[in-house]
Parts: C-alpha cells; sequence; structure tokens
C-alpha cells in the first residue's frame, strides 16, 4: 500500500525533472502562504477522517454516556459478533470488493491489450468517458430494470419463450451478491480504463509492443507482458480506491445487493438507524470490523499481486507468445463492451420508464408515453437539484482552487530545492485517506462530533464535507497536465520579468484550460454522486438528488424513480459537456492550443 | 438602499396579512393560552420528519405547507425520511451531544415502536395533544387514539390517520375476489396451490412486522397475552404458531424466500408486474389511489379477513429540544382540523383514514365526508370488517430479532 502511495507521489514529479540551472532562479523560490497550502489540504482531508474514526472507537468500546455507556467494555463487540448472518454479511462486503476489482481490472486489461495503439482505443476513450460521468446510483437502478425478472431482457425473451408472468428468479438481491458485483463492475469498469489510458503513454507502448512484436509475440501477450505491469504500477491508488469502495458501498448494495443478509456496510446503516436505541453500540462495533474487512480486502489484493507478478515472470520465461491471437482479440474486449452497453441499456430503460404511462409485463414499449410524471415529480425534486448543483459546484471551485495552489506548491518547491524533493509524505497518505478509508466507518462519528460542536446541518457544512472526498479526485485528474506542461514557456515568461503569479494566471492557466475544465467536472461528479456523506450530514435537511434517487429506488414507482435516476444522471453529464466544450470556444481561431 | 428596503416592505405586507387572519384563527379557539402558542409560532420553522416514499403524501404535506405559511405563517419544510427511525436516532445523537434546544427534528411522523423507543428515552416533550383546540373533533371512543400498541399516548403524540390492514389482488390476473383467502391459513393454503406469489416485506419493514403481528394474532391460542409486556419464558410457546407458519409458506413464497421485498412500495410493484398474487397495505385507500396515478392496473381490487385485520393509528410527535413546539403544535392542531382530514381522507389526494368522529362534526362536514368519492378499489368504512388490536410492542422487537435469526440469513 505504501508503495501505491509512493508511486502516486513520484509519478507526476518524474516527468517535470528540471534544468539545474532553472533552480537558482530567484523568482521562483516558493512564496511562504503558497507553501502553507500543501499541510492545509492534508489537515482538512485527514482531519475529519481521523476525528470521525475516534468518534466511532468510543462507543464501539461501550462508551456512550447518553445510552448508558459509561465505562469501557468488549459488549457492543460481543453483541456484534453474535448477530446473525454476520461472518456471511463481512464475506459479501470482502467478496464485493475483491471480486470487483479484478474482474473490471481484466476487463481493462482486455480491452487494453487489444486494442492499444489503434484507432479504435481513442474511439473508445470518446465513449466511455460520459460512462464515467453516471453516479452509481443510477447506474445500479439502470441495471436492476434491465436485468430484474420483470425487466427488459426478459420482456425480450418472454415473446418467443411465450410466458407472460415474470419468471421467479432472484435478481438483483441475489444471495451471492452477484448482481451488487454486476452493478459495481459495470461502474468501475470505465474508471479504471480511463486512469489506465492516462497512464498508458508513461509505460512507451509503441516502443514495448514494436519490441514484443518482433520478438514474436502477439498483440496481447505482448501488452500484458510488457506494457501492463507498469500502466498497473500507476493505477494502484485508483485499484486500492476501487477495492476500499466495493467492500463498504451503500447504496448500490442496498440498490442491487442481497437483503438476508445484507452486506455489513448496509446493515451498519440499518443499526444506526433502529429505533431500538442500544444498536447504536452494535453500528459503531460494526463501523470498527467494517475497517478491519477492507484493510484484509487490501491485503488479500496484495497477495493477488504477488501471485500475477509471479505468474507474468512465469509466462514470459516460458516464452508464452499467443502470436495468433485475432479471434482471442474479438473475445478479451468482450466484459468491457458488455458493461458500457449495460449502463446506457440501463439508462435508457429508466428513461423510458419516467415517461411511460401504463407498463404491463411483457410489453416492450409502454401503452403511451406521458410527460405526467415528469410534471407530477418535477416540483418536488427541485429543491434535491439545486442543493446537489450549488453543493456540486461550490465543492468542485473549492477544491480546484486548493489543488491548483497545493499543486504550484509542491512544483515550485521542486524547482528551488537543490537535492530534489518528494511530495511529501503526509499529503499523500492524506489525499489516499478519503479513498481508502470506508465512508461509514468515520462518518458516523463525524456527526456525533458536529452535533458536539453545535453545527446544525447547513450547506456550507455538507460543502466541506464533500470536499473531502472531492479534493482527492481533482488532484489526481490534474496532477499530471500540470507537472507535464512543458517548463520552457514559463522559463520564457519568466525571462520577459513576469512574476510568478502572473505567470500563473495569464499563461499557466489558460494553457490548462481543458485539464482544469476536466478536473472542476470530475470534481462536480464526484460531489453529486455522494450518498452517505449527503445523508448523514445533511441529515435530511438538505436533500441531495442522490439522497433522494435512493430513498425512492429502495421500493416505489417505478416512473417517479426513472425521473430521478435520469436527473441524477443528468447533472454531471452536463457538467462534462460543459467541460468538453469551453476548450473548443475558448481557444477558437488558437491552432496551436487545439489538442 | 432601495435593495435593502424590498424585503422589508415585504415583511411588512406579510405580517399585516397575518395579522388579519390571526383573529379568524383564533376565533374557533378562544382560550388565551391558544392565542400565546399561535403568536409565538408565527414566524417559526418547522422541520416534519415524515416518510417520503408516497409522492401522493408529499403533495398532500405540500398543501397543508403553503396552508399553515398563509395562514399562521409557519414555514413547514417535509423532511422526507425512507424510516422514520432515522428521526428517532437523529433526536437521540442531539441528545447524546447534550443538545437540549435547537433540536433539528420539530415534528415526527410516528407511532409503535418508534413512539414507545421515544418515549421511553425521554426524546419527546410533554404531552400536548389533548390540549389542541381541535382535539374535541378526535374520536375517543376508538381506544388506539390514546393507546399506541398498547403504550399509553399520555398527549404526547397527536393522532393523525387510522390505519387498517387490507389485502389486494388484480383481478384481471386471479379472478374474483371470492376465490380469495379469507384468512392467514387460507392465504397459506393459496400460497401452497400457487407458489411463488405471495410474499411480505422483510422486517423490521412496518407493513412486514404488520403481517406477522396478524398471524400471530389469528394463530395465538390466547390472544390477551400479546396485550402484555412480552415475558421470555413463554415467548417460545405463544409464538410457536407464528414459527410453524412462517416455515410451511417459506418454500412456497415468492423467491422460494431467499429474498423479500423491502418494503410495501416494493410489493405494490411486484403486483403491478404480474409477480405477485396477493399484497397488502395498512391503509384501506391505497389501491384506489395506486389506479389513479397508474401504478396499478384498474383491474387491482380489495378485501379483508370477515374475522378480523390488525388496526392502529399512527400520530405526530413533538421532540424535547424542538425550537419550534408552539408552530409544531399549530400544524398538528391543523393535521386535526376537519379541512385537513376531509382532504386527506379524499384519495384523490391521500385516501388516509380520519381520526375525527362523524357525530362530532356539524352537519355541513359529515356530508362532505360521506360525499368523498374513495374509487373503485376501496371499500367502504363499514366493510373494513372487525378491527384486531396491535400487540405490544415488545413482542416486535423480540419477533423481529427471531426473524432475522430464522429467516434473515
Amino acid at each position: 500500500m505504501a508503495g501505491a502511495l509512493r508511486s502516486l507521489s513520484q509519478r507526476p514529479l518524474s516527468k517535470a525533472a528540471q534544468p539545474a540551472q532553472l533552480r537558482t532562479t530567484a523568482p521562483w523560490l516558493p512564496g511562504r502562504l503558497l507553501q502553507s497550502v500543501p499541510p492545509l489540504v492534508a489537515l482538512l482531508l485527514a482531519g475529519p477522517v481521523l476525528a470521525g474514526l475516534a468518534g466511532v472507537v468510543l462507543p464501539a468500546f461501550g462508551y456512550l454516556p447518553d445510552l448508558g455507556g459509561t465505562g469501557l467494555s468488549l459488549q457492543p463487540l460481543r453483541v456484534l459478533l453474535d448477530q446473525p448472518g454476520l461472518a456471511t454479511s463481512a464475506a459479501l462486503s470482502l467478496a464485493g470488493g475483491l471480486v470487483t476489482a479484478a474482474v473490471a481490472l481484466l476487463g481493462v486489461l482486455g480491452l487494453l491489450a487489444a486494442t492499444a495503439g489503434t484507432r479504435k482505443l481513442a474511439l473508445l476513450q470518446q465513449g466511455l468517458a460520459p460512462l464515467l460521468a453516471v453516479p452509481h446510483a443510477a447506474a445500479a437502478v439502470g441495471l436492476a430494470v434491465l436485468l430484474a425478472p420483470s425487466g427488459m431482457l426478459m420482456r425480450l425473451a418472454a415473446l418467443p419463450l411465450g410466458f407472460d408472468r415474470p419468471p421467479d428468479y432472484l435478481f438483483p438481491h441475489d444471495p451471492f451478491g452477484l448482481a451488487l458485483m454486476a452493478g459495481l463492475i459495470a461502474k468501475e469498469m470505465p474508471f479504471l480504463l480511463l486512469v489506465a489510458i492516462a497512464a498508458l503513454p508513461q509505460a512507451e507502448p509503441e516502443r514495448r509492443l514494436r519490441l514484443a512484436r518482433s520478438l514474436g509475440y502477439g498483440r496481447i501477450a505482448g501488452f500484458t507482458l510488457a506494457v501492463w505491469p507498469s500502466v498497473y504500477r500507476q493505477i494502484r491508488l485508483p485499484v486500492f480506491a476501487v477495492i476500499a469502495y466495493g467492500t463498504a458501498v451503500v447504496d448500490v448494495a442496498a440498490i442491487l445487493g442481497p437483503s438476508a443478509p445484507a452486506t455489513l456496510a448496509v446493515r451498519i446503516t440499518g443499526w444506526m438507524n433502529d429505533p431500538d436505541l442500544s444498536r447504536r453500540f452494535i453500528a459503531a462495533a460494526g463501523a470498527l470490523l467494517q475497517l478491519g474487512v477492507t484493510a484484509v480486502a487490501l491485503i488479500v489484493w496484495r497477495g493477488i499481486e504477488v501471485l500475477a507478478g509471479g505468474l507474468s515472470l512465469h509466462l514470459a520465461a516460458a516464452g508464452t507468445r499467443l502470436p495468433h491471437d485475432r479471434s482471442l482479440r474479438r473475445l478479451v474486449i468482450l466484459p468491457a463492451l458488455i458493461a458500457a452497453a449495460a449502463l446506457i441499456a440501463g439508462l435508457f430503460a429508466v428513461m423510458l420508464w419516467s415517461f411511460a404511462a401504463v407498463w404491463r409485463f411483457p410489453d416492450l414499449l409502454p401503452d403511451r408515453l406521458t410527460l405526467a410524471t415528469w410534471t407530477r415529480t418535477l416540483p418536488a425534486a427541485l429543491r434535491p437539484l439545486g442543493t446537489s448543483l450549488a453543493v456540486g459546484a461550490a465543492s468542485s471551485t473549492v477544491a480546484l482552487v486548493l489543488v491548483i495552489a497545493n499543486l504550484e506548491a509542491l512544483r515550485r518547491r521542486h524547482l528551488a530545492s537543490l537535492e530534489g524533493s518528494d511530495v511529501p509524505a503526509y499529503l499523500t497518505v492524506a489525499l489516499a485517506l478519503p479513498l481508502i478509508v470506508p465512508q461509514i466507518a468515520f462518518l458516523f462519528g463525524l456527526e456525533t462530533g458536529f452535533l458536539a460542536l453545535g453545527l446544525s446541518p447547513s450547506l456550507p457544512l455538507l460543502i466541506s464535507v464533500h470536499l473531502v472526498f472531492v479534493i482527492p479526485y481533482v488532484a489526481l485528474a490534474l496532477a499530471d497536465p500540470w507537472f507535464a506542461l512543458d517548463p520552457r514557456y514559463e522559463q520564457i515568461a519568466a525571462s520577459l520579468g513576469r512574476r510568478p503569479l502572473a505567470v500563473l494566471l495569464r499563461l499557466r492557466l489558460p494553457m490548462l484550460l481543458g485539464p482544469l475544465a476536466t478536473a472542476l467536472a470530475v470534481g462536480f461528479a464526484v460531489s453529486v454522486g455522494q450518498y452517505l456523506p449527503s445523508l448523514i450530514v445533511g441529515a435530511g435537511r438538505l436533500p441531495t438528488i442522490t439522497t433522494e434517487a435512493v430513498a425512492l429506488a429502495s421500493g416505489g414507482d417505478r416512473r417517479i424513480i426513472g425521473v430521478y435516476a435520469v436527473l441524477q444522471a443528468a447533472l454531471p453529464l452536463l457538467a462534462f459537456a460543459l467541460a468538453a466544450s469551453l476548450p473548443a470556444l475558448r481557444h477558437a481561431g488558437r491552432r496551436g492550443m487545439r489538442a | 438602499m432601495r435593495i435593502f428596503l424590498a424585503p422589508l416592505a415585504a415583511a411588512a405586507l406579510l405580517f399585516g396579512c397575518a395579522a388579519i387572519a390571526a383573529p379568524a384563527a383564533s376565533a374557533a379557539a378562544p382560550d388565551v393560552q391558544w392565542t400565546k402558542t399561535l403568536t409565538e409560532a408565527r414566524g417559526q420553522s418547522v422541520y416534519f420528519n415524515a416518510w417520503g416514499g408516497s409522492p401522493a403524501i408529499n403533495a398532500y404535506l405540500g398543501w397543508v405547507a403553503a396552508t399553515v405559511k398563509e395562514r399562521f405563517g409557519i414555514t413547514l419544510t417535509h423532511v422526507k425520511l425512507d424510516d422514520t427511525a432515522t428521526a428517532v436516532a437523529r433526536v437521540l445523537a442531539e441528545k447524546t451531544a447534550g443538545k437540549t434546544g435547537g433540536g433539528s427534528v420539530d415534528l415526527v411522523w410516528i407511532n409503535g415502536e418508534n413512539f414507545a423507543a421515544m418515549k421511553t428515552q425521554g426524546l419527546l416533550s410533554q404531552g400536548f395533544a389533548t390540549s389542541l383546540p381541535n382535539w374535541r373533533y378526535v374520536d375517543t371512543a376508538n381506544p388506539s387514539v390514546s393507546t399506541d400498541f398498547t403504550v399509553a399516548t399520555d398527549g404526547q403524540e397527536s393522532p393523525w390517520g387510522d390505519a387498517k390492514l387490507v389485502f389486494f389482488s388484480d383481478t384481471a390476473r386471479t379472478g374474483a375476489l371470492a376465490s380469495m383467502p379469507k384468512s392467514a391459513a387460507e392465504l397459506l393454503a393459496y400460497a401452497k396451490a400457487h407458489p411463488g406469489r405471495i410474499t411480505y416485506p422483510a422486517p423490521p419493514d412496518f407493513t412486514g412486522t404488520s403481517f406477522l403481528k396478524q398471524v400471530l394474532s389469528e394463530l395465538a391460542s390466547d390472544r390477551a397475552v400479546l396485550q402484555q409486556p412480552a415475558v421470555e419464558a413463554d415467548f417460545a410457546a405463544v409464538t410457536a404458531p407464528l414459527w410453524a407458519y412462517l416455515d410451511a409458506l417459506r418454500p412456497v413464497s415468492w423467491r422460494e424466500g431467499r429474498a423479500y421485498p423491502q418494503n410495501y412500495p416494493a410489493m405494490k410493484q411486484l403486483l403491478a408486474d404480474g409477480e405477485l398474487d396477493v399484497i397488502f397495505a395498512f391503509n384501506p385507500a391505497e389501491a384506489s389511489s395506486a389506479i389513479a396515478t397508474g401504478e396499478l392496473p384498474d383491474t387491482v381490487r380489495s378485501f379483508t379477513f370477515p374475522a378480523g385485520t390488525l388496526g392502529n393509528t399512527h400520530f405526530v410527535a413533538i421532540p424535547f429540544n424542538s425550537d419550534a413546539k408552539a408552530a409544531a403544535q399549530v400544524v398538528a392542531n391543523f393535521l386535526l382540523s376537519p379541512e385537513a382530514q376531509l382532504r386527506k381522507e379524499d384519495p384523490r389526494y391521500w385516501g388516509d383514514p380520519t381520526v375525527l368522529a362523524m357525530e362530532k362534526l356539524s352537519p355541513e362536514e359529515r356530508q362532505a365526508f360521506a360525499a368523498i368519492d374513495r374509487g373503485v378499489a376501496t371499500l367502504a368504512p363499514d366493510a373494513l370488517g372487525p378491527v384486531l388490536p396491535e400487540p405490544h410492542p415488545s413482542w416486535m422487537e423480540r419477533i423481529e430479532q427471531e426473524w432475522l435469526e430464522r429467516y434473515g440469513h
């Protein structure tokens, strides 16, 4: 794990290795104010996580005075372990994280191996980017509408097979969590694919593939053995984030996951909200267990890494070349294509439901289309929509400003230091914490802390908690382009007498307009998709489009669920569309700025 | 400067109207204390924590919010919960943190075990319900308006609506109601004849636990025991028929009992999709309003068990740390008004039975209630059959736990 974090920190800077003479130029000396940004960002990220964990540990050991828990004891842990089906719940969480990551990663590997260096990859990248924007909850709802016994697939099958009532099979909510895993895989595959594509140039695929081919390796074997290891090394943090997310997700697990018993995180949420108030102790103990389950998942994954590394060495040593892999190439891109198709078809079905009047099984299409559901639902959806919009816009903007200051501080420090410095370890850890520590393990503790401080739910509070999750993703999105910009532009500006701030504002930021807009859109999408933070910090007073969508998805009119899912998906999609069109508008008529 | 004056002018206008509206409101309740409450309530914000899963109910509460704003100057916000326990947990968390004022919940829609939990933990404010002016219309002959699941309300919650367990089926798929089950035992026989078409929401869902209580009440050898707190000594003996029933139902139920719908709306969707043959709800008008919104086909009809089904009352309560207690009382009082109760019982808006006694209303009001078009799928109030009383909440706690151990994994 430490290795993964180190690779995150070293990767960008190794790119920006600077000529030695520059380091002595006076205007590049770090400003004191700017240099206080990295510690501030680290505090902003790690503070809430650690404080929240502390707020959960005490009740987990029986200390919560208002419920009569005044001494420390192991009683809550004992009661937790006595809960029926607890082992199954924990195993489901563990498997959810590991299987999701493994399958998604294999899908990404297959797709890249079959398409790296071809024009197909660029097309895929453009096609898949919008899927990244689709929030988890909306994607899960889409998948349920597609695959449930009364879903689109069964409607297609009903006519040829001649049945007029849905078959009695268990999906979603199957006891093995397959539906949950499928939903997570479909959603994480585009994410991992895009971070892998971003890491691809560093792995020098053309050179290595050429070499591999000259040694008689087929495209897939060549990519897997020569290019993939160095791609994977760069995307370990995102992979770890996917594993941690998969072990502790609440919204997707509530929509698709098993119910008897549910995954650990869903059960913890249930205990937190149980009218039998003594169950809060179990919930706190459960949060600790969740932390352990996620840690075990990461450790197991480390073992899988070692095994996979050994396997690839073995294959290389054995000379496995797979020289003729044309048909295999068609096969290995299937998982990613199926995932993408399921996401898109699911969203389409959900949209159709939102316009449906009456739509009986096994009809393929509704009796007729109507705007009635929209006109009935939209007035109530406006306020949550506004909250999502406001919180997303504010948190992504603040995050962008902080990340810019942070990256600039790191860049200048790197330039100014003679011995060549690294990203401070504390910052790397702080950036990774909110992605790795399960939200459910610290958010309830954080809520108790807010109450103790007399902070009632408010927009600024919600925005600052969202920042904890938005900043890391904005930093991930912006770090590479930030350090990749050719330093000579700034050297010329500096030699013409421009001050560092002017160079930043007039040269660097405009030149990076595209990546900045994308980072902003990523931050916005992350904020809009947040479920637990909005649920817990918002405390029902600040419903967002996501908390409303998940609350409705637990049951109810599929057409209204459709309206909310469509709205939830539309917000980030619009943000990405804006981000994509902004640089083109701004740079119209500047040939050199066209990417 | 003008920018700053505009809101002031608007406020003046608002208070002007308020001054006109106030006497009208207090004319109905001339007592001094209530006038003081009305004055205090003006300008307060009430966060009403209420289950938000039904668009019809949400729209009704939207009307309530607009009306109390206009008449009493109260800003009512519906905090939509997917489980009332969330609000209970929240008030508890606030008490834990020592927050005795400025609580985030001002009014909560509640009954049964949630009420019992809040009452015993001291999370509710003093009794207020019986001193509300509109209490005089309440059907106090109905024991469940003052005894909530056998627990005395002590005025700490104000009745809002009545509920009764009613069954629905789609006559287009399963034929005439005459062939539908007439008791829990017949329902089991039906499930055996039609495997996969019967289920119930997983406890602790409200509708799911209600089903368990219905079965237990029908099968228990001595129903009176259920009115006393559950005693560990005879829990196994009293509930044995329930578990035998559920064991027999499980293999022939939907998904062979490997999964259960999450709540009533999920069951409703399953009836609409044709996956289930019989579903049940705690609101007799539920099927009619679902037909009106297109959620259920217009061939769905309702029925009850001739020997009786479970019935109870749902309430609103005010947490101990609300800063808007006056306004919350005014809202509770408005919810009890014949006007608000009439609209609530009308299935075009919600279809929830009133807690008011018809003989205490004016002839015009009585006439208005009688004239409500209840819809094709709603049984008339006198066709709902006998009411079985709710067991003491302690039974449900133990049964939920036991259910989880037997079927929850």
